[in-house]
């Protein structure tokens, strides 16, 4: 809060009152229509719909289909994030370490930010179509019978593949600028009572980055479960056989290609919960600022 | 050199290339005729097709009503890229604004709102979003594409937290001067926020004009299509019909698609790490 403020006066609704709106027209009325519609049954034709409690919720959700996609989408963000997080560290810290050719470097590796992962998602598909794609034949060259249109694994290899690819760069940003965050003297001390560089960054950078990478965890647990939608789109579309549906995904499938408005507005219902959660989280330990 | 130093470049080096080769691939395939990228597949060295293929993708319509060019496709991406950013500069800096300056009854309750659309990210209110706008009659128009994805909290924090910075003497100052709280905004407060301003524009252009799912469903007509969505629905096309399948033009179209994000993030690359880096704290 401000010391000095302006006086009461309608003035400050004016400002509040654009930002306000949209959030009311475009957020909260579609959100709590969600809500409502998920308590809900129509009939075929859309004519009469009826409340029937959480039936909705009960048919949707243990149905082999949603438990399968709510499976995949568990591996495929873990492995998401880890996979990403792990590459991102290991550049920023040797990206850190270098000092001839350091930007060109940090150019290379960050740029791929500005690539929609859609995008991303069609560079993929047509690297791995068998007609032209190099990356088919790389992987069939190794006597294993690949096919990411048939064979479940390979589909959701191709877009774990692409989602890291994607995802690096962001993280690659972050931990660069936590790095350069960490004072001289610190590096300058450690170096000095250690000599081992693997033993200094696992006892100092690595607890000193703890903050950055909380936070990186959580916002890639959501890019997993929201963002990827543009590359699952674009590759496999949750095929063979919905092995790479993720939840949001399945929402998108059952509500517009399925027509299924109360199926789906509960499993949007779940994946609110999920945010809901994956929020409170963040900024618990935001505000803590732990260092662990 | 020392060994150390070896291994530290020969990474980077790897992960270098593991960022770049697949744009660099996409890039030079473009350039090939079709006959070759089938015969002989992915291509790593520049081609002789380079200005027809491009020619044609930019100019000649394609898709499956043969209305929309790239060129029609990258006005709209633009469009979107523009208004999505400028439009979440303003509204937040506002809000920001009557949140930090004023002292009214609401102001917890709507920063707790504001908060809340953190919560509600489109994938989880998809539908009833459609339905709004359908509704609305905003369906395949600008307003409708880009209003709705404007409502920013991560921009109003970042505002907010600037303004908090901003020493309260200025204000005490302008007062004295007898500054309306509009001219206060305008020519004092917005004129110190200029590198924040430039570093979210940067940041929410390359987020605009890469929205997919919001435009994927509320666009309807070809001509409305933005550069993202759009190379989905032509890459369909170029693949159907028995004829020779069109991959230089599906990866010229990939290439145009990166391309003006890129380059702002290239140019501005300073101001875009910033940008990403506080508005995200």
């Amino acid at each position: 809060m401000k010391r000095v403020q302006f006086e009461h006066s309608p003035i400050p609704y004016l400002f509040v009152a654009p930002q306000l709106l949209i959030i009311a027209i475009f957020f909260l009325w579609p959100a709590g229509q969600a809500v409502y519609q998920s308590f809900l049954l129509e009939d075929a034709f859309g004519l009469s719909s009826q409340f029937v409690w959480f039936r909705n919720y009960a048919d949707t959700i243990f149905n082999d289909s949603w438990l399968q996609a709510a499976w995949f989408t568990a591996i495929f963000s873990t492995l998401v994030t880890l996979l990403s997080l792990g590459l991102a560290l290991l550049l920023a810290v040797k990206a850190n370490e270098v000092i001839r050719g350091a930007s060109t470097y940090k150019t290379l590796l960050m740029w791929a930010y500005a690539i929609a992962p859609p995008v991303a998602g069609l560079m993929g598909n047509l690297m791995f179509n068998p007609l032209i794609g190099d990356m088919y034949h790389f992987m069939n060259s190794f006597g294993y019978d690949f096919d990411h249109k048939l064979h479940e694994v390979d589909a959701g290899f191709v877009v774990i593949l692409i989602s890291v690819w994607k995802q690096v760069s962001v993280n690659f940003i972050f931990f660069l600028s936590g790095l350069q965050g960490i004072p001289k003297s610190v590096t300058e001390a450690a170096t000095m009572d250690c000599k081992s560089p693997t033993r200094r960054f696992w006892t100092i950078t690595f607890p000193l980055l703890a903050p950055t990478t909380f936070f990186l965890m959580v916002t890639n647990i959501t890019y997993a479960f929201f963002e990827t939608f543009g590359i699952i789109d674009t590759t496999t579309q949750g095929a063979p056989g919905g092995a790479t549906t993720t939840l949001v995904y399945k929402v998108f499938q059952d509500g517009f290609r399925g027509a299924d408005i109360g199926g789906s507005s509960a499993q949007s219902v779940v994946l609110m919960l999920v945010v809901l959660v994956l929020t409170v989280i963040q900024f618990r330990f935001i505000e803590r600022k732990v260092h662990y | 050199m020392n060994r150390h130093t070896v291994i530290t470049h020969f990474i980077l080096i790897i992960g270098a290339m593991f960022m770049t080769l697949p744009v660099w691939v996409a890039f030079m395939t473009s350039t090939h005729a079709p006959e070759t990228i089938l015969r002989e597949g992915l291509q790593f060295w520049p081609g002789g097709h380079f200005l027809e293929t491009y020619n044609e993708v930019l100019f000649e319509p394609g898709g499956v009503m043969k209305k929309v060019t790239a060129l029609g496709m990258m006005k709209n991406s633009l469009i979107l890229g523009i208004g999505f950013s400028v439009g979440k500069v303003i509204i937040s800096m506002f809000a920001a604004y009557a949140i930090v300056y004023f002292r009214f009854r609401m102001a917890n309750f709507l920063f707790w709102i504001i908060f809340m659309t953190l919560l509600l990210p489109l994938e989880v209110r998809i539908i009833p979003s459609y339905k709004v706008v359908a509704d609305l009659g905003l369906l395949d128009t600008h307003t409708g594409l880009i209003v709705p994805l404007i409502a920013s909290a991560t921009g109003t924090f970042f505002f907010r937290q600037f303004f908090r910075s901003v020493p309260d003497e200025i204000l005490e100052a302008a007062r004295l001067d007898g500054a309306s709280t509009w001219s206060f905004f305008i020519d004092i407060l917005v004129p110190l926020s200029k590198t924040m301003i430039a570093a979210i524009l940067i940041i929410m252009f390359v987020v605009g004009w890469n929205q997919y799912l919001w435009p994927l469903i509320m666009t309807t007509k070809e001509e409305n299509y933005t550069l993202v969505i759009g190379i989905k629905q032509i890459y369909q096309v170029l693949n159907e019909g028995g004829e020779l399948p069109q991959f230089q033009k599906a990866f010229a179209l990939t290439i145009l698609a990166t391309l003006p994000p890129v380059l702002v993030v290239l140019v501005f690359q300073k101001w875009f790490v910033k940008g990403l880096v506080e508005s995200e704290k």
